[in-house]
């Protein structure tokens, strides 16, 4: 996966919070994932990519971080469900940004929402996952990102 | 005026509820969480106004659009979607929509954008 991804990736990201969240997100640099890390938190979201390129994106946050975005978008009080729904509109929003550099060819799926915490998270295939951390008001979520282009993947 | 809300996400539904919540103009609001219920929705209440989400299951909301307009040619379409590319956005006004939206939106934002189209 391109560097040049991961960044649009990371720069949608920071948008939604600058627009949503009153701003302040720490957006970290990427790494690649160890397979043995433990990465899903209490909310998680995936959205699947097809088109030019495959592979997903996945936002896993905890409630102590939803909770507070919440109250700000007007929502007076924090229930299970809209955390889950909140989660899948920020992988919904951060991927449907990307597509502004990415074109239309990154065709992104409705979220699948996944409350609690799933023991593992595993990709789809073997290609890198890179998780970026996404800090806010003190609290740690993470984008896990695992993209390939069609063609290379083809080549 | 009669108003249909179609999204997957409920907090956006609510968060469109709210918007307009106070707002004279809208007498009426109903929901839809894709397409199909949309279009389901649209023959039994004859909404005025609609906003529309793109990326939903069982039908988006171009294919919706397009459906809805067939329909009713006269009735307003705001979609309001995180899809940034402008392809999208051309499509959408191609098929019928009056404007274009993107996520996320505060309500000042999504009043201005319904104020453009109802006062062209």
């Amino acid at each position: 996966m391109e560097a040049d991804i991961l960044k649009i990736i990371a720069l949608s990201t920071s948008r939604y919070f600058d627009l949503a969240a009153h701003g302040g997100a720490a957006i970290g640099t990427p790494y690649l994932r160890d397979p043995q890390e433990s990465v899903a938190l209490d909310y998680s979201a995936v959205i699947g990519i097809t088109g030019a390129y495959r592979g997903s994106v996945y936002y896993t946050a905890p409630a102590e971080m939803i909770d507070p975005i919440l109250g700000l978008i007007g929502e007076a009080k924090a229930e299970d469900q809209l955390r889950a729904d909140l989660v899948g509109e920020i992988t919904n929003t951060v991927a449907g940004h990307a597509r502004e550099q990415l074109g239309g060819g990154f065709m992104i799926s409705p979220p699948f929402l996944v409350k609690g915490r799933p023991a593992d998270v595993q990709s789809s295939d073997s290609a890198p996952c890179y998780i970026i951390p996404v800090d806010w008001r003190g609290h740690r979520s993470r984008l896990l990102v695992t993209l390939t282009r069609v063609e290379e993947d083809a080549a | 005026m009669k108003l249909l809300i179609v999204d997957d996400s409920l907090i956006m539904r609510r968060a469109v509820e709210r918007a307009v919540a106070g707002n004279p103009r809208f007498t009426e609001v109903r929901f839809a969480n894709n397409g199909r219920v949309a279009l389901e929705e649209f023959n039994r209440f004859q909404p005025d106004f609609v906003t529309m989400d793109i990326t939903m299951p069982e039908m988006d909301g171009i294919s919706a659009v397009e459906a809805i307009k067939a329909r009713n040619k006269s009735a307003l379409v705001l979609i309001v979607s995180a899809l940034a590319d402008r392809d999208t956005a051309i499509e959408a006004i191609k098929k019928g929509a009056q404007g274009f939206l993107l996520k996320p939106v505060t309500a000042d934002s999504l009043l201005e954008a319904i104020d453009d189209i109802m006062s062209p």
